[in-house]
């Protein structure tokens, strides 16, 4: 079996966990970049798809992503629509910072540690602040959202002095066994332990929203919360929950940036994964195994975009090729590709007689 | 309801009726100056001095009243447009995204047609601007009235989409791959590398509305003000305004008495495009004559604060336009006077917008009597109870 | 007797305007199905979500097996053993049978998720035992109603319910899954199940219940046994021999026929068949009420003549032109006044003033509006006299109409629709929530029209109303008119049999 089909049978496993929008989403993409690929068939490009740079980038850029939309799905299946999660993912990178430079004094690995606890509790924090606008004090879920990340721009930024540098961050361990595998082990199981994280994070979010108590009465209560509450379930308290922990994940998407990626916090350094993320949960029909899978799409088109021009294949405007995703998500949107379903129940605020 | 509840919930005094809608949001913007002031003491700062600083950097003279006016002229357009959007219920997160469309097409123009008389020049590049602004949110529109898809996040989509085409039209060139440069670039800056488009013909430009006293302050605050006065004239005095009043306040009795109401939504997204790319043509033809990725459409999201905080009202939004424009246009100064980074600004100017999106907060804080059905019905725009 | 094993004692709710409850005691025995009969708003609902912890009475206490419990929220009362089937299924959609039925009272397994496996073969077992034929691992919404029902009753028995309380359980069933849904009480009981059955079906309540209470207006004004009681004497129980709201009225002298209606079919919200092959006529200067029990199709067959609805086959006209497809606009010019059933969702804007409300749909007609520019002053003119010509008691044409009372709310939607020259009135449930005064004036307002000339179709589920003011009477029942009365012949029981779906050789 040769590395091309070992990858090309994960890539299939991939998209078949994903919606049905996105595997149409996938051919599209595909056959839109090999229709651009007219100049200069230079032999070898096709190994570009398959490169294991380009599926380590699509994981990098894939972890962040899948985080956001495990937040946007924590929320929404319980019913509260949440667009701030650009901002908790700013305040979960700015709190793991700022943690980390104030314990540059203790061994990396705690100091690592740390921040990435504050990282998860900045997030959270946000996460309850949108809970309580959106509960108690019946903000439109929209607006509460628009307002989180205002409210983490400006407040990041202020806080923010551009004096202060951490040194140091987590780094990649390959997992014993498993990472001697022929391409995946180096794709999959040699990385940082955010990565790692996520990875079991997504698997473990997939069984417990749809097999456990949590999971059950989280979609119920996003789908037909009078229901959920004839039969004794507290709706606004489950909702404050998912919420904040919602935020905590966010959170972590950040600690990843700061901890993991880049090793430093830049102002605005979320820079829209979280409104990519909110792409990426739609896509993958508000399941978390669904949601990873158009994350690594998306990480994937990135990366391969990226070997492509610089491999200089194409002359075709990455700029275009760049907005494919936001634009497959307008068409699931739309129902013009695949079937995508909210949760009938969320923006609404719940109130019992 | 009895008889007589309905008599005392009028207001009789002028005053209560002119002060009660300005009660929230002076309490709103107390309240974000506040904790602006908490945040400075907790970093050693000096809030009175800051805020001293900024109320001279916003208007202590004419140049500080010229750039808060500069600031202002976009925040009324993109205020109005996203209040327009609102009256019917809709959401145009997408001002941004149909600014920078509004950028782009009245760049085009103006950087085309080279001697056409200097009028005809402005008006087409700031018609091509709303034209740009309006087809971009259409799109939005149309796919909410005939495919149900929400409008919150497809805009947001479309300003991904709107950037990146924005970015590739003055995109200098690759240096490692073969894309070219992109139509609107300009030739000799992207051969630094730079990616901004050439400057756009003189007769295409707005004219400074004083120059002699106000530093840069051109026709487009005019044309704001003027659109400020169209739509409040369009909302109240029209029917179109009563169509777009009712989808929004119920679309069930928009349908009962007749009103398309698919076609009404797209025509209410159509004219907040128009208004948020007026908002990017506007700066374009009378401050940055050129289009570089560095402007973004940042002020789209502005625009959500200001109609909030203006009540959606036109009125209500040139004077919370000239508030947040004041307050960008001051926070130099503030930096400059008593060392409080600048960006304190955008953290009051996003408790603004928490406070004033949440009535009750205030409420519950200054202890505010609950609201009457009046004003509830006025808050939400949609009946209080249930049938 | 058996051991009574649910009571109330002097249950007493008020609503703003409304006394749902009036001092209402009940008791339930053991194994034993008691229905609770009445018309629609007589209070029967209201009692049964008082017992089943919903809402909290203003006085009156509840017991069960002897002693009082406290119901702070449908948790007490499953926990006291109370199950409650709801008129309108609390059932998650996209969710499998099994997970709602086992949702709020889940199974953990030893891995900390749920048990589904166990959890399926409870559901099994008792689907089986009580004959409750369900697929366990079926999607909700891809199932038949009936079937989704049988998943309410079991949500109940899953959690051990002795109490079963079915509220108009029959209304959404077919004739065969009614008899299902029969088969399956009786299997209840003789299991020592004990079950409150609320219908307004007589021929129903007669069958499957061993004990009757009726209830009119928040009180209990009889309880007999089907051994003992007649689909009449039930009739009468039901819609009281009380002295019919007078209105002062001539005879009608019918004219041209204004509105036709040939074989009209239209479905529901749910797709399925809510107006079936109904054909009638309204002439110039006559008032066809249309009775029956609510929930019989009347409200989609209003929506479809009104422009809201779409048709599903046949055809109307309006002073011979057909208008099977016209839009709502189109019907209103051609001469249309509708006074909707739900005037919060159609009929007003709660937060317009009176003075917009009162020109909703007339707004782009002169003197309102010219060339699409809107005249206040003509608007406020049109207002004062409209409020003044049909007694709309309000601070002023700018008050919002959200803060009116009921019954001036429904005047102004009243004074809109007849205060301007038209052919057709059809009003439906035009004096629901509604004061006596109100009442009353509107009864004057509809039979001025008909003097007028104008064609009046009114649609009510009220008995009084529809005896008090119409020239002939059709019932709908399923969909169907299944008889047309001349209103100064027809008997109050006759019609109440008809609602009720029962037709013994009643004439024209």
């Amino acid at each position: 079996m040769s590395l091309h089909e070992q990858a090309s049978t994960t890539l299939l496993k991939i998209a078949r966990f994903t919606s049905k929008g996105s595997v149409i989403a996938v051919i599209l993409m595909l056959v839109a970049i090999v229709v651009v690929n007219t100049t200069s068939l230079s032999e070898g490009w096709m190994s570009l798809f398959l490169d294991t740079s380009v599926l380590n980038f699509a994981l990098r850029a894939a972890v962040p992503l899948a985080l956001g939309a495990m937040c946007g799905i924590l929320c929404e299946r319980s019913g509260i629509i949440n667009i701030g999660i650009e901002g908790m993912i700013l305040a979960g990178a700015f709190g793991a910072f700022v943690v980390k430079i104030s314990t540059a004094s203790l061994p990396l690995w705690m100091s690592l540690i740390l921040a990435t606890v504050a990282g998860l509790a900045s997030g959270a924090l946000l996460g309850l602040l949108h809970a309580l606008l959106c509960i108690r004090f019946k903000v439109n879920q929209i607006i509460s959202g628009t307002a989180i990340v205002t409210l983490a721009t400006g407040l990041t930024t202020f806080l923010f002095n551009p004096s202060w540098s951490s040194s140091g961050k987590f780094s990649q361990f390959a997992i014993p066994l498993l990472s001697k595998i022929p391409a995946l082990g180096e794709v999959i199981f040699t990385n940082g332990p955010i990565t790692f994280i996520t990875l079991a994070l997504v698997i473990f979010l997939q069984v417990m929203l749809f097999r456990s108590k949590w999971g059950l009465r989280t979609r119920a209560i996003g789908e037909h919360p009078r229901a959920a509450d004839t039969v004794g379930i507290n709706v606004n308290k489950r909702r404050y929950i998912n919420t904040t922990l919602g935020g905590a994940v966010a959170g972590l998407a950040g600690a990843f940036l700061v901890l993991e990626a880049v090793g430093q916090f830049t102002e605005g350094m979320s820079s829209g994964r979280g409104y990519i993320a909110l792409a990426v949960m739609i896509f993958g029909n508000w399941s978390p195994i669904g949601a990873f899978g158009a994350a690594l799409l998306f990480g994937y088109m990135q990366g391969l975009l990226n070997s492509l021009l610089l491999a200089g294949v194409t002359t075709f405007p990455r700029q275009f090729l760049s907005m494919l995703p936001y634009v497959v998500t307008i068409a699931v949107l739309a129902g013009f590709v695949g079937k995508t379903r909210a949760p009938a129940a969320e923006g609404e605020v719940y109130e019992t007689e | 309801m009895s008889e007589t509840s309905q008599v005392t919930q009028r207001h009789s005094s002028f005053w209560a009726f002119i002060s009660k809608p300005l009660v929230v949001p002076a309490l709103a913007l107390f309240s974000a100056f506040l904790v602006g002031a908490i945040l400075m003491l907790l970093s050693g700062d000096n809030p009175l001095q800051a805020y001293w600083g900024l109320l001279r950097g916003a208007f202590g003279d004419l140049g500080a009243v010229s750039r808060t006016l500069r600031r202002a002229t976009p925040f009324i357009l993109t205020g109005l447009a996203v209040a327009i959007g609102f009256k019917a219920g809709l959401f145009n997160i997408g001002a941004s995204g149909q600014y920078l469309m509004g950028t782009i097409c009245s760049v085009w123009v103006g950087l085309n047609f080279e001697g056409l008389p200097a009028f005809l020049h402005v008006f087409l590049a700031l018609l091509a601007g709303m034209l740009g602004g309006a087809v971009w949110a259409a799109i939005a529109g149309f796919l909410r009235a005939w495919r149900g898809a929400s409008e919150v996040i497809t805009t947001i989509m479309l300003n991904y989409v709107a950037s990146l085409f924005a970015g590739w039209t003055v995109y200098a060139g690759s240096t490692t791959g073969q894309q070219l440069s992109g139509p609107l670039s300009s030739p000799s800056a992207a051969a630094l590398g730079i990616s901004q488009s050439e400057e756009i013909f003189a007769s295409a430009r707005l004219p400074e509305l004083l120059p002699n006293l106000l530093d840069r302050v051109h026709w487009g605050l005019i044309i704001a003000l003027g659109m400020a006065l169209l739509v409040w004239w369009i909302m109240k005095k029209t029917n179109l305004g009563f169509e777009i009043r009712t989808v929004g306040a119920s679309p069930d009795a928009a349908r009962y008495a007749g009103i398309h109401s698919a076609r009404t939504i797209v025509l209410v997204m159509a004219m907040s495009g128009a208004l948020a790319g007026l908002a990017g043509a506007v700066e374009t033809l009378g401050l940055n004559f050129k289009y570089s990725p560095e402007f973004t459409g940042g002020v789209g999201f502005e625009g959500i604060t200001i109609a909030l905080l203006g009540g959606n009202s036109p009125f209500g939004i040139i004077l919370s336009a000239l508030l947040m424009g004041g307050l960008d246009a001051g926070a130099a100064k503030m930096q400059f006077d008593s060392g409080v980074a600048s960006e304190l600004i955008q953290v009051v100017q996003s408790l603004v917008l928490v406070f004033v999106a949440a009535p009750e907060i205030i409420r519950t804080i200054y202890r505010l009597h609950k609201p009457s059905v009046e004003e509830q019905l006025a808050e939400t725009g949609r009946g209080g109870r249930e049938a | 007797m058996t051991e009574v094993v649910l009571e109330a004692r002097g249950i007493t709710k008020r609503f703003p305007g409304v006394l749902a409850n009036d001092n209402v005691s009940l008791s339930l025995h053991k194994g034993e199905i008691l229905a609770l009969l009445g018309e629609n708003g007589a209070g029967k609902s209201t009692l049964m979500n008082v017992v089943y912890g919903l809402y909290h009475p203003d006085e009156g206490e509840v017991y069960v097996r002897g002693e009082a419990i406290q119901l702070n929220s449908p948790r007490d009362a499953i926990d006291a053993g109370i199950g409650m089937v709801h008129q309108h299924f609390q059932l998650v959609q996209p969710m499998t049978v099994c997970e709602n039925i086992i949702l709020g009272a889940e199974i953990v397994g030893r891995n900390g998720l749920i048990d589904i496996d166990k959890a399926r073969r409870r559901v099994i077992d008792l689907s089986e035992r009580y004959g409750l034929e369900v697929d366990p691992d079926a999607i909700i919404e891809e199932l038949p109603v009936g079937v989704q029902q049988r998943v309410e009753i079991l949500k109940a028995l899953y959690r051990n319910a002795e109490i079963l309380i079915l509220d108009e359980p029959t209304a959404v069933l077919t004739p065969q899954e009614i008899n299902d849904l029969f088969r399956v009480m009786n299997g209840l009981t003789e299991r020592g199940h004990s079950i409150i059955f609320i219908s307004h079906k007589l021929k129903e309540v007669l069958e499957i219940s061993h004990r009757i209470v009726v209830m009119r207006s928040g009180h209990k004004v009889g309880e007999t046994v089907p051994a003992e009681a007649t689909e009449e004497s039930l009739a009468e129980m039901m819609v009281g021999r009380e002295v019919i709201l007078q209105v002062p009225k001539g005879k009608a002298e019918p004219g041209k026929v204004v509105l036709s209606v040939e074989s009209l079919s239209a479905r529901d919200d749910a797709h399925s068949l809510a107006v079936q092959d109904v054909s009638l006529q309204v002439r110039a200067g006559e008032i066809l009420g249309v009775a029956g029990v609510q929930g019989n199709g009347q409200t989609e067959f209003v929506e479809v003549l009104t422009g809201l609805r779409k048709v599903e086959s046949g055809s109307f006209s309006l002073n011979g032109k057909d208008v099977t497809h016209a839009s709502v606009r189109h019907l209103v010019e051609g001469g249309l006044a509708h006074i909707p059933e739900n005037r919060h969702r159609y009929g007003m804007i709660d937060s317009f003033p009176l003075s917009e409300n009162l020109v909703l749909n007339t707004y782009q007609h002169e003197p309102f509006s010219r060339h699409g520019i809107r005249d206040y002053e003509a608007i406020a003119e049109n207002a004062n006299q409209l409020v003044q010509e049909f007694d709309v008691r309000t601070p002023g044409i700018s008050t919002l109409a959200g803060t009116l009372s009921g019954g001036n709310q429904q005047k102004l939607v009243v004074a809109r629709e007849l205060g301007r020259e038209i052919h057709l009135l059809i009003a439906a449930q035009p004096t629901r929530g509604v004061d006596v005064g109100s009442i009353e004036f509107i009864h004057s307002q509809i039979v001025a029209q008909r003097d007028r000339g104008v064609a009046v179709l009114l649609v009510s589920a009220e008995l009084d109303e529809i005896m008090s003011l119409s020239d002939r009477i059709a019932v709908m029942y399923e969909g169907r008119i299944i008889d047309t009365l001349d209103a100064t012949r027809a008997t109050r029981e006759q019609i109440g049999l008809l609602m009720a779906g029962v037709k013994n050789g009643a004439t024209r």
